[in-house]
């Protein structure tokens, strides 16, 4: 039950139903942090958890992540008549089930499968969204968003500034499912952001759970520039959250305190926030105050908001999937020591996926744990 | 080959539609589309032979009146469209000779024959005039009437005095960079002329002539080239990186081909809106060798997106021949592969430009459907001010492209003979244009630079806070060091 205390923070009102781990189809390492976590948990004790919520809140659902995805998209197709949902395999409801019915509910037109291209399915997109639409184009992994380099970097990218404001195609939004999900290997598990997070001209946003998805989602849709929104798929059936029915946006560009504290400050984002969540858990036990961030959006980053907190707590450590080297943890460590300077009581510390290409059996090793990010609370604090 | 077309199922049923007064020619290589000829017979693969009387049309001012748009049922949006069933020889339907397949019917057959890699014959080149002027003997084309042809070689003529002059300012130094449509003027204008205002370009970066034609001035033209504050991209992207959403036009920008994919999304926008317009989308030869390339033809395909892509083959990519380009016959053999119908015009022969690209533009909208266009042309000019193309390519080829097939001249000897033009029109134009040309060069030489918040506005559409900052530091670095920045730019 502890843990299960732990989730219900990460997305407020989140919790994780081992339930829905045995419908998900997904394998979790048990070694791994989230695995461990999971295991904990008792389905009885989270369905009637649930029931609660439910009954408390009426207007609200339990969704899993991939779930609040769907809805945000129905109502992104419901409330915009030119809205389009397109990618491979879209049409029958998506690998990851995120564009379930929608073909079914607004037609082949507005929601349809695309040939096996991502640099088709973003310059398509682009085209359509200069044409003042709303392109939500799918990329099916963010590990083959890649071959879309070129469309987002200089084209989408640069397409109002480089017409003088002329043409826009702020309509755009690319979805891309990131991150590790205990079996994916090279090639499922990348977590590309920080690629994105050099390029002027396009947001970059990444939410932590079911409601921060839809929220989130629904308001890089609306948002007048071009947006890459990469999605947790380790947590698209494991998160369930109880998900507000209604239209609603989360602002871009704020980062929220997910949990306040006083001796060290961490910053993450998407999935990882829950690994980091159980550090702080944890250091709590041995008396570390520790306050967590999730930045939300990457790009433009809320910087004020990290800086407000580690100017309070005199410490940052940063945690991300993708490798250390050039990471965006880098940015952040590097603009913090530029602004909190000397309020800093020991050095910016970083806890991310190592060097390597994204490896399979080691993905345990190569994670950023729990244990990981414990031991550099412990040190950083102690410094 | 008979997997390779489209067979005489659909083609009959195509013609009972009756969307068009105009007549589909089917041979074995690809659809023909004419209307320049009153009757007409063809026939199918399976031999079976059509006659049909098609009305007369074009042979005077009021054919483009005649090109109204019928769309059919199945090509409006919100509609089915259904893809066209590829069968095998309708004869042959025993279940043990074909092999049911997704996406339809596959024969069977005891021949193990290889497809050829390349047609045996090159594809030919629709032609009007020859090089002297004369309309060859049995030539189909679209009329054009005095004022339109008059137009349309007034607007060669701009082009190129433009492209000469301005070539020559980056010569002097007063321009950063330049690149020339010269020897591609027919492509340029004639396409244009064969449009609507309300078809939406998308350039390459060799298509300045149908801004031209649209109303953009020699002064917009000169603004851009020296990144004045008149300048609407904002003085952002080196010279020639036009564009104007009043002209339908999108902005240029420099990677190649990342704009075929964005045209078929720009058609499908207007396939969903029901307009009648078209996407026209301009790649060059070495182009078609970019992943974007295929992305977007197959997109186009797929989509059924209404749009018309333009290949000027002008036999060199910068210093690459074509022949190093790519195998087969050239790009126009490629449109098939993708299920675009295509053709291949000479590009140096305005009025088969013209007639092609309203053909193909009218099959388009009424079909919503894609058309690859190759244009056989030259490159007379050096790929950019950046470029001395003397080094890889012999001089007498280009000085052949330049002068026997020029296509101001062959055009202007055809606007002459029909008595519309004379020499003394000529050398008023030439002088009248070439001053207006300096006169914009010097008027957008004295203009001042954008203002330095220009830098940082239109990344976002809004300015957020890392800019904001930035933006600051940098205009207190500029109070300090005034010395290392340029004085033309306002701070």
């Amino acid at each position: 039950m502890g843990s299960s205390s732990l989730l219900k923070r990460i997305g407020r009102l989140s919790v994780i139903s081992s339930s829905c781990l045995e419908s998900s189809g997904i394998i979790i390492d048990g070694k791994s942090g989230r695995g461990s976590l999971l295991r904990g948990l008792s389905t009885a004790a989270t369905e009637q958890e649930l029931r609660i919520l439910q009954q408390q809140n009426k207007s609200s659902s339990s969704l899993n992540l991939f779930s609040a995805i769907n809805q945000a998209l129905h109502i992104a197709l419901d409330t915009d008549p030119r809205a389009y949902v397109f990618g491979e395999d879209v049409g029958f409801g998506g690998v990851f089930r995120c564009t379930t019915g929608l073909a079914d509910r607004f037609g082949k037109r507005r929601v349809f499968n695309t040939p096996l291209c991502e640099q088709g399915i973003v310059g398509f997109a682009i085209g359509l969204a200069a044409m003042g639409n709303r392109a939500i184009a799918e990329i099916q992994f963010a590990d083959y968003i890649f071959p879309a380099f070129d469309q987002i970097v200089n084209e989408a990218a640069k397409f109002r500034y480089r017409s003088g404001n002329q043409f826009n195609c702020g309509g755009l939004t690319i979805r891309a499912p990131y991150g590790a999900v205990g079996h994916g290997g090279h090639y499922h598990s990348q977590s590309p952001e920080a690629f994105f997070c050099h390029v002027p001209g396009i947001k970059v946003v990444i939410p932590r759970s079911p409601q921060q998805a839809k929220g989130l989602l629904l308001s890089c849709i609306r948002d007048p520039n071009p947006v890459v929104f990469f999605e947790p798929k380790w947590l698209y059936r494991l998160a369930v959250e109880e998900v507000p029915e209604k239209d609603y946006m989360l602002p871009l560009s704020e980062a929220e305190v997910i949990r306040e504290g006083s001796d060290i400050t961490l910053v993450g984002w998407g999935a990882q926030l829950s690994v980091m969540e159980q550090a702080c858990v944890e250091a709590e036990k041995d008396g570390i105050s520790c306050e967590l961030i999730d930045l939300k959006t990457l790009i433009p980053w809320d910087k004020e908001t990290v800086e407000a907190s580690v100017n309070k707590t005199g410490r940052l450590l940063v945690s991300h999937e993708a490798p250390i080297t050039g990471g965006f943890g880098a940015e952040i460590s590097a603009s913090i020591v530029e602004r909190c300077f000397l309020r800093l009581e020991a050095p910016v510390t970083r806890v991310c996926g190592l060097d390597t290409p994204f490896p399979l059996v080691f993905e345990p090793f190569y994670l950023p744990t729990k244990n990981k990010i414990l031991d550099a609370i412990k040190s950083t604090v102690k410094y | 080959m008979a997997i390779w077309f489209a067979r005489s199922r659909n083609i009959t049923h195509f013609l009972r539609t009756k969307i068009s007064p105009f007549e589909i020619i089917v041979n074995q290589r690809c659809s023909n589309y004419s209307f320049f000829h009153a009757n007409s017979s063809f026939k199918t693969m399976a031999g079976e032979s059509y006659s049909r009387k098609v009305t007369e049309l074009c042979m005077d001012k009021s054919s483009a009146a005649i090109l109204a748009f019928r769309r059919p049922e199945s090509a409006i949006a919100g509609g089915q469209i259904e893809a066209v069933p590829y069968t095998t020889d309708d004869d042959e339907d025993d279940e043990n000779q074909a092999m049911e397949f997704p996406g339809g019917k596959v024969g069977f057959t005891l021949e193990m024959n290889f497809i050829s890699e390349s047609p045996g014959k090159r594809i030919p080149c629709y032609r009007v005039l020859d090089d002297d002027g004369y309309p060859l003997a049995g030539s189909r084309f679209e009329q054009v009437d005095e004022e339109t042809a008059v137009r349309m070689y007034k607007s060669m003529v701009t082009l190129q005095i433009m492209d000469t002059i301005f070539y020559e300012a980056q010569r002097q130094g007063r321009i950063s960079f330049y690149l020339t449509s010269m020897g591609e003027e027919a492509i340029n204008i004639a396409t244009a002329a064969a449009l609507t205002s309300d078809d939406i370009i998308v350039p390459q970066y060799r298509e300045p002539g149908i801004l031209l034609w649209r109303g953009f001035t020699l002064e917009e033209f000169a603004n851009q080239l020296f990144g004045t504050k008149k300048d609407i991209g904002k003085g952002r992207q080196m010279p020639i990186h036009y564009g104007s959403n009043e002209h339908n036009y999108f902005t240029v920008s420099s990677p190649l081909a990342t704009q075929l994919p964005q045209a078929a999304g720009i058609a499908y926008s207007l396939k969903m809106d029901n307009k009648e317009a078209c996407v026209v989308a301009f790649t060059g030869d070495g182009a078609t060798s970019e992943g974007d390339f295929h992305a977007g033809m197959n997109f186009a395909a797929v989509m059924d997106a209404p749009v018309m892509f333009i290949c000027r083959n002008n036999g060199w990519a910068i210093s690459t021949p074509t022949s190093e380009q790519f195998r087969s016959d050239g790009v126009v053999v490629k449109g098939q592969a993708y299920g675009i119908r295509s053709i291949r015009v000479d590009g140096n022969d305005t009025l088969a430009v013209y007639s092609a690209i309203r053909a193909a533009r009218e099959m388009i909208i009424r079909e919503q459907k894609p058309i690859l266009v190759e244009a056989l042309t030259y490159r007379v000019g050096h790929h950019s001010t950046s470029d001395d193309s003397t080094k890889y390519r012999p001089l007498n080829e280009i000085e052949h492209w330049k002068t026997a097939r020029s296509p101001l001249a062959i055009f202007r000897k055809w606007v002459q003979r029909n008595g519309w033009w004379t020499d003394k029109e000529e050398i008023e134009l030439r002088g009248s244009i070439r001053k207006q040309v300096l006169d914009a060069i010097q008027a957008a030489e004295k203009t001042e630079k954008c203002s330095l918040e220009d830098m940082f506005t239109d990344v976002y559409d809004r300015l957020p806070s890392n800019l904001q900052e930035q933006e600051k530091s940098l205009r207190e670095t500029v109070k300090r060091h005034k010395q290392d920045f340029p004085t033309d730019v306002p701070v």
